[in-house]
């Protein structure tokens, strides 16, 4: 069983930072809405505040990190320039999606769409990171702040589930693949 | 902004909006900003060189790390401005939450292509 490099990396980029933030986002967005709604009863520890600092420095690390692994590393891998000649275009993603109309818009509204809004991720989860830090259980008397913060937490997972799906679907019609070929297991 | 924003200032042991909305609105010109380079990027062949920062990843680059620096600028900015005062969040929230919603539109390929 073997995988390439350029597979691999785009296994850590998709499923590992992408597909973590998302499962990460949704348990942010019930925490931030029931815990630190003005309406909640239950106080918030110095536990509790401590945990949700964390988990969102952590969950803006693995945004940055998917977006930044995405964009100069996978990205580069997808738009390679055609050489003069090549017929076989199994390791250039994009003429490959662009040569047939029944892919094309793959390209021209998958990835267009998905290069550019997943970018809205780490700033707003950055945001909301820092917000936390700032205010801590605080941010539970000051509703306008934490609803913002909310608002901006949800566009992250929209944004965040849009790049997941079309990466998905583009790597489905279209797989980055070539560089070095990595052993895993073998077979019996 | 600032200008148009009533505040109040606050006493030294008070907990302030102010770094919040700060934070809050920087976003907001950080994530339009991503939207807006890469639309105009996509009008202008010659800005769209011009964003090319890392020839690999090609005008993307360009449009990310720009928006992204400023961001950080505005950030700093209204930071070092606000983080002592007390703000009117409506209408800094109503401002921001503006500005994410036109990002996520104009980041969608076919509203692009009608503008």
């Amino acid at each position: 069983m073997e995988i390439s490099s350029h597979s691999l990396w785009t296994l850590i980029h998709g499923m590992g930072f992408g597909a973590l933030y998302l499962l990460a986002c949704s348990g942010a967005l019930i925490e931030l809405y029931r815990r630190y709604s003005p309406a909640a009863e239950a106080p918030i520890t110095p536990r509790d505040e401590s945990f949700l600092r964390i988990y969102l420095v952590v969950m803006a690390a693995l945004a940055w990190l998917a977006v930044l692994s995405g964009t100069y590393i996978v990205y580069p891998w997808y738009r390679a320039a055609l050489p003069p000649g090549a017929t076989n275009l199994a390791a250039f993603p994009q003429r490959l999606l662009m040569s047939s109309p029944s892919t094309i818009a793959w390209h021209s509204l998958g990835m267009e769409w998905k290069e550019h809004v997943a970018w809205l991720v780490p700033t707003s989860i950055t945001m909301a990171a820092a917000v936390l830090i700032k205010y801590g259980r605080s941010l539970k008397t000051l509703p306008q702040l934490r609803n913002a913060v909310l608002c901006f937490v949800l566009v992250s997972f929209v944004a965040a589930g849009i790049a997941g799906f079309f990466g998905a679907m583009l790597d489905k019609y279209a797989p980055v693949q070539g560089g070095q070929n990595i052993q895993l297991m073998h077979g019996e | 902004m600032s200008a148009k924003v009533s505040s109040t200032p606050a006493n030294s042991t008070e907990l302030t909006n102010g770094s919040g909305a700060a934070a809050i609105f920087s976003a907001g010109i950080g994530v339009f900003m991503v939207a807006l380079f890469a639309l105009v990027a996509d009008k202008s062949p010659a800005i769209k060189s011009h964003f090319i920062f890392y020839k690999p990843t090609g005008p993307l680059s360009g449009v990310t790390t720009s928006a992204l620096l400023t961001w950080l600028l505005t950030w700093a900015i209204l930071e070092a401005r606000w983080r002592k005062r007390n703000l009117a969040l409506a209408r800094i929230n109503t401002a921001a939450l503006i500005l994410l919603g036109l990002s996520l539109l104009l980041t969608f390929p076919p509203i692009v292509d009608l503008l």
